[in-house]
């Protein structure tokens, strides 16, 4: 078992463990502040899979700038109240059910398909310039889509400020 | 010896818990993090392909995928603050009032 392996079982069940305690708990705020090290080890695990530079956007992103929205939200509002009520749906069975047979799906899928060719190949020029590689084909063969990116945050931001805005009742 | 079925079945996992807590929590604020637990799942299975194939358009994608995640994050934080300020309330199973 190499360093890879450890690192890769290490990431795995840290990220699985914090991602079942976010889900689980009644405490919003909690929620939020698990699944913080989740995104973290799942950019761990990118690292492993030699993309660094989406691994550094995993960390800025969603686990940085989305979780800090979320914990705005959830303290301006005061919405960490759980106020002794259930927090678990009423369709839970039903949602369980679901759940499981999704999980054994997925996984008898993954675990039973063939994929042939070698899986960790050292390939020395590409994992020194992931973001170059990354870049080149953002801005040539995606030159459009990324600009149309810009413009759905655009829109976004807009709609996000008109959505959130308090009504002035004179 | 890691291979691609470790990354698929370890991505299986944590959509599945993203999944467990949309169907299963009723403060919509839970449910929008299981959402963006679910697209980081996705996205791993995206990198693991993007490796295994040697072609970084994966990862482009993945790209996209982040910027649409934090658009719908803003978005639907947006529209619980304006149903808070409406309603007094953020459980989905008390939000009913277009129910036929």
């Amino acid at each position: 078992m190499g360093l890879y392996d450890i690192m890769f079982y290490y990431f795995a069940v840290v990220a699985v463990v914090t991602a079942l305690l976010a889900v689980s708990r009644a405490n919003p705020v909690h929620a939020v502040l698990f699944l913080v090290p989740c995104f973290f080890h799942v950019a761990g695990i990118f690292v492993l899979l030699k993309a660094e530079f989406l691994a550094v956007i995993q960390i800025l992103v969603p686990a940085g700038a989305l979780m800090v929205l979320y914990l705005f939200v959830v303290f301006l509002f005061s919405l960490s109240e759980v106020k002794g009520m259930r927090a678990a749906h009423r369709q839970w069975a039903l949602a369980g059910v679901v759940v499981v047979s999704l999980l054994l799906l997925l996984s008898v899928l993954a675990v039973s398909s063939i994929f042939p060719g070698p899986f960790q190949e050292l390939v020395a020029k590409e994992a020194a310039n992931n973001t170059a590689a990354v870049g080149g084909s953002l801005y040539t063969s995606f030159l459009f889509p990324f600009e149309l990116a810009s413009l759905v945050l655009l829109a976004i931001m807009f709609g996000a400020m008109v959505l959130a805005r308090r009504e002035d009742k004179e | 010896m890691i291979s691609l079925t470790h990354f698929l079945v370890l991505s299986a996992i944590l959509f599945t818990i993203g999944m467990m807590g949309v169907l299963m929590r009723r403060n919509v604020i839970i449910i929008l993090l299981s959402v963006e637990l679910m697209l980081t799942a996705v996205n791993l299975n995206f990198i693991a392909f993007s490796h295994y194939m040697k072609n970084p358009v994966g990862q482009v994608f993945v790209f996209f995928v982040m910027t649409v995640a934090a658009a719908e994050t803003a978005l639907g934080l947006a529209i619980v603050i304006a149903l808070f300020r409406n309603l007094e309330t953020v459980y989905v199973d008390e939000i009913n009032q277009m129910k036929g």
